[in-house]
């Protein structure tokens, strides 16, 4: 099967049961998605699948035939990431990490749907990343930093 | 000028995915591990039948560890059971093997004859305990004779679960007769010893790395060390690489948690409702094997009387023991349970006396120069006054509290307010006897400077806060200060990552370490400098009376939490929740505050959703599923103040910060619901049903 990966066409001939989080980190070595749960729970695992955030861990990679999955390592590269990089540094928002690769996904997801999220929309749109250490509100405030930064980007 | 923030050291890494954390980490030929366990409480083991298995696969266990035992604060718990196991997830052997897939096949095949032995699952049926401690000060028995009233009342509180986002896992490798160890942990040198001791191999053969840790809170302290033995045990006899991940559900059904407590507190009362005494029965539970018991157990009877001056005071402080998964380290270590008994209950022993409960506490909080409960001294100063009336004017929190006294309807209002210390460091002389810390600077020929230290960052923001106090002394650029995950080849025993002690007491050093490297300056050469440890002496501890002083200083607290319960459903929402905290100088506002968030939000889920139980022996809330911990849906905006406070045996004034954080707040909401339902909270987590039950 073929489907596109970081704005690549890539081919994956193995078994299409397999969840998209480990075709990831052992076929591609792509370990910057992290596995937290393996149950869809924490969100630790989340990549964009045309350009929605989604687990990749309880998702069959036999499903994605032709369709768009973006990683960290792809989206680090875009301006949006910049933007991101600097407001959550400036928020204080990162401090393990751990649940972080997972939530800029969730991020790009939200703002890219809803460039002005209110601070409640936020909520939503991160409610499925759990993250131990920040207590969520500075990683909210990184956010809303980004959307006003990013003005026009999203 | 310290205190202003920077981007953080591992900004960059952490947030590009770049960071390796312990799962990222590959070898060629490496092979993986899964364990298998005991599904009996307590019983012998009969016979073991091992699948068969393809070469290249096989299995570790006790044969493997010429001292099977794991070195915590004694050698006490095996690192494979022989003969008999003592709780549900107990490891018993280990099969290794390239195809992870095929060992997990094979874990699962290996068939266990057990004959079960008597098991004790639960808290208030354990008669035996592997830790005591008993101590009075002051005539309490005369008092009690003499009380106008003996009130008597029990507490509860429930597991808590780090719950750090990464699970934990080690790798061993075997490379020239010499065992190395990357694990996600808080304490390579403990892991270090803890494998030198089960291996009995000699120092220079055992080398243990951190890699970048995804969350820690206490679980990494002590655990890693178990973990340590079964890589390094196994590395060896494969001579490969070989990896342990344990998975979220294995992670959370037999890795350490906080100890379950409960509480007996008389508390002898004249006629005016005046407190004249306390005798404090303190139970924790220990589960199977005692690991840091007795330790979590002292922190958490210096705590019981909270922030008050008891003119009396006996205390019987028991760990004991239960055929559960071992509890042990967890943010907070033993007080955050002491502090939702005390504060429950004085704010109870206010009610009845018809008094406002923050006029009876202030009536009783300490003051700079007095007594600590065990005769210690609160020598520097205490700024709970200005820090509660800075509460106030952020809160309105007596005006709140009077106004919801009397509400009809379905939705009613609480407010609840937490006063907290935390002694900073470790309890006790264990600084001066056992850690005896050891750091090292050294400036390299291009001027930059590297901090060695064993010490980890675990998200506290270590790095970032000690390149800083380095920077600030030798007023050179952040970037200039290099700090690296620890490994124990390249940096000298500056002790544990717990106890709140970093900053305070390795900071310390990296200050002094500074400041000679500064006066002793050489551009573009090669200078290195070690600094030690220096006690200084204040009334000295003794553990068996209980006396003297149990820490150099003390960080202090203000918590008030805001909710609104739907007295039909149970449910509590928060409405809001304010910290003030006093740690001396913040070392980094951001990261500060960060604490204040991320704690404050852990307390608030161990005093309401995080419940955990242990049924049959085995912990019922083993998955993310099952245990709730809150998401951002669960929670709001807080408000945050630190307090300045220099503290003159801190650099720049600093003192511990990270475990105060937790403390406060699972009282402060229970004594929230406790104002809007007007019905008395002793337990926690005060979960829906538990609302719905009390209403
Ligand atoms: S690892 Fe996928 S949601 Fe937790
Ligand atoms: S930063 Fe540690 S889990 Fe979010």
């Amino acid at each position: 099967m073929e489907f596109i990966l970081n704005n690549k066409k890539v081919r994956y001939d193995g078994d299409p049961s397999r969840r998209l989080l480990d075709v990831l980190r052992d076929d591609f070595d792509m370990t910057e998605q992290k596995e937290g749960c393996r149950e869809g729970e924490c969100g630790a695992c989340a990549v964009l699948l045309n350009k929605k955030s989604i687990n990749s861990c309880i998702t069959a990679i036999g499903s994605l035939e032709g369709q768009e999955v973006m990683t960290l390592e792809g989206y680090r590269e875009t301006k949006q990431y910049k933007v991101l990089e600097e407001a959550f540094a400036k928020a204080g928002a990162v401090q393990c990490g751990f649940c972080i690769p997972g939530m800029i996904m969730a991020a790009e997801s939200l703002l890219s749907e809803n460039p002005n999220p209110s601070e409640a929309d936020i909520r939503e749109g991160i409610a499925g990343n759990l993250c131990r250490c920040t207590g969520y509100n500075m990683i909210i405030e990184g956010i809303q930093m980004a959307a006003k930064e990013g003005k026009g980007l999203w | 000028m310290i205190s202003k923030s920077i981007t953080k050291k591992d900004h960059a890494e952490k947030m590009s995915g770049m960071a390796k954390y312990l799962a990222d980490y590959r070898y060629k030929d490496m092979l993986h591990a899964k364990i298998v366990r005991s599904q009996k409480a307590h019983a012998r083991i009969l016979n073991i039948e091992l699948p068969v298995m393809k070469e290249g696969y096989g299995i570790v266990d006790a044969f493997d560890v010429p001292i099977n035992k794991i070195k915590v604060i004694k050698a006490e718990q095996p690192v494979f059971a022989e003969g008999e196991v003592k709780f549900i997830g107990e490891a018993i052997l280990m099969i290794v093997g390239p195809d992870k897939e095929l060992v997990e096949q094979y874990a699962a095949d290996v068939t266990i004859t057990y004959e079960e032995l008597p098991a004790v699952l639960k808290l208030e049926d354990s008669v035996i305990s592997c830790v005591r401690y008993e101590f009075e000060h002051g005539a309490v028995k005369e008092l009690f004779d003499k009380a106008y009233r003996i009130r008597e009342e029990i507490f509860t509180t429930g597991y808590q679960e780090q719950a750090y986002i990464e699970p934990q896992g080690a790798i061993g490798l075997y490379e020239n007769e010499k065992i190395t160890m990357i694990g996600s942990l808080q304490c390579p040198y403990y892991v270090k010893s803890a494998i030198e001791y089960a291996m009995e191999e000699a120092p220079d053969k055992v080398q243990v790395i951190q890699s970048t840790t995804g969350g820690a809170f206490g679980g990494k302290e002590d655990y890693p060390s178990l973990l340590g033995c079964f890589v390094a045990a196994a590395a060896k006899k494969f001579k490969k690489p070989v990896r342990l991940l344990y998975d979220r559900r294995e992670d959370m059904a037999v890795t350490t948690k906080r100890h379950p407590a409960r509480f007996v507190y008389r508390t002898a009362l004249d006629e005016n409702n005046e407190i004249l005494a306390m005798d404090i029965d303190a139970r924790l539970d220990g589960g199977a094997y005692e690991g840091l018991s007795s330790v979590v157990l002292q922190r958490c009877l210096l705590a019981l009387t909270g922030v008050y001056k008891i003119p009396a005071i006996h205390v019987i402080g028991q760990v004991m023991e239960t055929n559960t998964v071992p509890n042990g380290a967890f943010r907070g270590f033993g007080a955050p349970q002491s502090f939702f008994a005390i504060e429950m209950l004085m704010t109870h022993l206010a009610k009845e006396a018809g008094v406002l409960v923050l006029d009876y506490k202030k009536k009783y909080m300490v003051k700079q120069g007095d007594d600590t409960l065990t005769k210690g001294n609160f020598r520097y100063p205490v700024i709970l006054p200005e820090m509660i009336a800075e509460a106030e004017k952020l809160s309105h929190y007596s005006e709140k509290a009077a106004q919801y006294q009397h509400q009809q309807g379905r939705y009613k209002k609480g407010i609840g307010m937490s006063v907290f210390l935390h002694g900073c460091g470790f309890t006790g002389s264990a600084e001066k006897d056992h850690i005896k810390s050891v750091l090292k600077l050294v400036k390299y020929e291009d001027d930059t400077v590297e901090i060695l230290a064993s010490n980890t960052d675990m998200g506290q923001g270590l790095k970032t806060t000690f390149a800083k106090i380095a920077a600030q002394v030798l007023s050179i650029p952040v970037e200039n200060i290099r700090i690296a995950n620890p490994d124990t080849d390249r940096v000298p025993n500056s002790g544990p990552t717990v106890a709140s002690r970093s900053i305070m007491v390795v900071g310390k050093l990296i200050e002094r370490a500074a400041e000679k490297l500064r006066d002793n300056y050489k551009k573009g050469e090669y200078q290195e400098i070690i600094e030690h440890y220096v006690h200084s002496e204040m009334i000295p501890w003794d553990i068996s009376t209980f006396s003297g002083d149990a820490y150099p200083t003390y960080s202090w607290g203000v918590n008030v939490v805001e909710t609104e319960v739907d007295t039909l459903l149970g449910q509590a929402k928060l409405l809001g929740v304010w910290g003030i905290f006093d740690v001396g100088t913040a070392i980094d506002e951001t990261i500060m505050k960060g604490q204040m968030e991320g704690g404050m939000l852990q307390g608030l889920g161990y005093g309401s959703c995080e419940k955990m139980e242990n049924a049959g022996g085995a912990i019922k809330q083993a998955s993310m599923t099952d245990y709730i911990i809150p998401t951002a849906k669960d929670t709001i905006p807080f408000v945050t103040k630190m307090m300045e406070n220099p503290y003159e045996g801190g650099p720049f004034g600093a003192k511990g910060a990270g475990e105060l954080t937790i403390i406060g707040a699972a009282p402060a909401y229970a004594a929230a619901v406790e104002c809007a339902i007007g019905k008395e909270v002793t337990a926690i987590p005060v979960t829906q049903e538990k609302i719905l039950s009390l209403l």
